[in-house]
């Protein structure tokens, strides 16, 4: 069974939300990547949403775009991100999904890019600036892997978009729970409760609720009516604010964040 | 004069085949929408009304009284006998889209789509500007109508273009600077729509240029083809035929389709883009994306677009800030293979002697974007037979662009 529908159908079983932190893989080095991830999985996290870097971001804030030129600006490539995968596969059986813009998936091609992925190790992919009316060929070539491309549905979402994104998505939707991008507004909508609900009338995959989650309080909130929680820019904006220190210490004070988002998303009660 | 209702619909049927674009605006493999989902929703939105307003006789009407009497058209379509001369080839004729208000073509394009945003009930204008030309004509028709509006805009386009941020400010816009990346207008457009991720439910972004995703190509492309159809009827007049060549400047290509779509079924018109060949061939030396990119997904369509093989954007150069960009509207993409255009490309020093060669000979400045289209054109008219005739769409005029040509002429204004 791919990684992601394992850990979703174990989390539901015990009963608690998933927590899935977000990093951008190079950011500030892939060494500091690898020992991020080992440590989010060591601290509870259960999926990690692994950010490709891009050049032109649409649908990512300035704090994400920030830290994809930082990556960028060691000339890392995507090969050197499955390489990366690869090392961690030798340690975590953590499942691990890439965000990837459309730009560079295209470069690659269908094929060549799920292939290459899964021998990596990757579970699965969102990508963020292709619309479920352009995915229909990437989520087929998935489908015959067994690798994951899940599909977002924002707040502006009409109903009948609703119904064709979540008979396509695979295992899991990704819910935008403010308008906008990742990071901007630092509260959770009481909409969203309502959407989530109609949503996950429609669809048994399970829903993972992000864009603007970044605080444990708020990640706890979030738990409460979503399958899974996913915070990306205030994670990247603390590895920012450790950026020169040594490797370890930020990976310490990245991890310890992380930890405190876990225990408040699994803490229901 | 016309304007989009007139039978533009099927003008390239009969060479683009039916069903080009089809409808989820796909020029062959090119075009299509790239974006966000928040985005979606808006984009059809757009779509909607723009389809219902293009057929609509109250909107085509009320749009055209504002070309005819606030924009001043049609431009006139020039006879430019000492250039004939000195290049001693094919008549020359100049189409004028400089002396319409603001300066070039691209206030066509935003006076369409800012009564189309009147009539989606959106207050607020967002816009991204390289050589800073579309950001004036936004800033212009937002004025006009008494609407806000935010210009983005690349620090260093900033820099090489003050005179038009400040018309900008006068205009009442706010012109919000771009530090992030290459400080230019790929960078201007990320932030733009960036901003219309959380801004979609009263703003109405205005893209420029034919590029972008669904229905912006189509749309903005409809908005410019006035260019070519009034070229039409204005060369029919003075020459009782259609013209051999038709030149035009391309970056995104808004200027060039504009005049190129309504000859696309007359297929001994040769259409002719001129590409920014900035410093030379090297990577980040220039902005020939036609001429030397790869198929690519950039801002919301895939097309030609200049990238690594990473798919990461490589970095561009051109004296030109309006063709300073890496990536092309999806129907030239098109264009180009099916062999209807050619894309060829001409280097900064090439423009700026053109934007001398020009000015001294027929009084006229033109701008930077348009110089690249008169460079090719100095090269190219010798060579063909005198009883040819040449169009160049003349897409704006020079005067912003005085201190960046006097800076590279070794001139302190």
């Amino acid at each position: 069974m791919n990684r992601i529908d394992a850990k979703f159908k174990e989390l539901k079983e015990k009963g608690v939300p998933a927590f899935i932190p977000f990093i951008t893989a190079g950011d500030p080095d892939l060494d500091a990547t690898r020992k991020l991830i080992l440590e989010f999985d060591r601290r509870g996290a259960d999926m990690i949403e692994l950010g490709v870097p891009y050049s032109d971001p649409i649908a990512d804030g300035p704090v994400i775009q920030s830290s994809y030129y930082r990556a960028l600006s060691s000339g890392i490539k995507f090969s050197d991100i499955l390489d990366l995968v690869r090392d961690i596969r030798k340690e975590s059986e953590i499942p691990i999904v890439s965000m990837i813009s459309q730009s560079i998936l295209f470069k690659y091609g269908h094929k060549e890019f799920v292939k290459s992925a899964i021998n990596a190790g990757l579970d699965g992919a969102t990508i963020p600036d292709l619309p479920i009316e352009e995915a229909e060929g990437i989520i087929e070539t998935g489908e015959l892997e067994d690798f994951k491309i899940a599909c977002f549905i924002a707040p502006t979402t009409t109903d009948d978009r609703v119904d064709l994104i979540v008979k396509k998505s695979q295992g899991f939707l990704y819910y935008i729970s403010v308008v906008g991008i990742t990071g901007s507004k630092n509260e959770l909508n009481k909409v969203i409760t309502t959407n989530i609900q109609k949503i996950k009338k429609a669809t048994r995959l399970p829903v993972a609720l992000g864009f603007g989650i970044s605080t444990p309080e708020q990640a706890r909130i979030a738990g409460r009516v979503a399958d899974g929680v996913i915070v990306g820019s205030a994670i990247v904006r603390e590895i920012e604010k450790h950026i020169d220190q040594d490797c370890s210490a930020l990976v310490n004070e990245v991890g310890a964040f992380v930890g405190e988002l876990v225990t408040s998303t699994k803490n229901q009660n | 004069m016309k304007t989009i209702t007139d039978n533009n619909m099927n003008i390239a049927e009969a060479f683009y085949g039916q069903n080009v674009p089809d409808k989820s605006g796909h020029f062959g493999e090119y075009g299509g929408k790239f974006v966000p989902e928040t985005l979606m929703p808006a984009l059809e939105q757009l779509e909607r009304e723009y389809l219902i307003a293009k057929d609509d006789p109250k909107f085509n009407e009320e749009l055209k009284y504002y070309l005819s009497e606030y924009v001043g058209r049609p431009s006139p379509l020039y006879y430019a006998r000492r250039l004939t001369e000195k290049l001693n080839g094919p008549k020359i004729y100049l189409k004028r889209e400089d002396l319409n208000h603001t300066g070039a073509h691209k206030i066509n394009n935003t006076m369409g789509q800012v009564l189309l945003a009147i009539r989606m009930g959106k207050k607020r204008i967002i816009a991204e500007t390289g050589a800073g030309q579309h950001g004036v004509a936004t800033a212009t028709a937002a004025a006009m109508f008494g609407l806000e509006c935010d210009v983005y805009m690349g620090e260093e386009d900033i820099r090489r273009q003050s005179l038009n941020v400040f018309r900008m400010k006068l205009l009442g816009a706010n012109v919000v600077p771009v530090k992030t990346g290459s400080r230019t207008l790929k960078d201007a457009t990320n932030e733009a729509l960036r901003d219309w991720m959380s801004s979609v439910v009263n703003t109405h972004y205005i893209i420029g240029s034919v590029v972008g995703p669904h229905p912006y190509p189509v749309m903005v492309r409809d908005f410019q083809i006035v260019i070519g159809q009034e070229m039409r009827e204005q060369i029919q007049s003075a020459e009782g035929r259609l013209p051999d060549y038709i030149i035009a400047c391309v970056g995104g290509g808004s200027n060039a389709i504009g005049a190129f779509y309504p000859f696309i079924d007359d297929k001994d018109v040769k259409l002719i883009g001129v590409e920014a060949g900035g410093l030379g061939y090297d990577v980040g030396q220039h902005a020939s994306t036609l001429s030397s990119g790869e198929k690519g997904v950039l801002h919301g369509s895939l097309s030609y677009v200049l990238q690594d093989d990473d798919g990461q954007t490589s970095p561009v150069h051109s004296i030109s800030a309006g063709l300073d960009y890496p990536g092309v509207g999806p129907e030239h993409s098109y264009l180009k293979d099916i062999h209807r255009a050619d894309y060829v490309s001409v280097t900064d020093d090439e423009a700026v002697d053109a934007f001398s060669m020009c000015a001294r000979l027929e009084g006229i400045i033109p701008a930077l974007e348009a110089s690249h289209a008169i460079a090719y054109m100095v090269k190219f008219a010798p060579t063909v037979d005198k009883d040819k005739i040449i169009v160049l769409n003349l897409s704006g005029s020079g005067d912003k662009d005085s201190f960046e040509v006097a800076g590279k002429l070794g001139i302190d204004l």
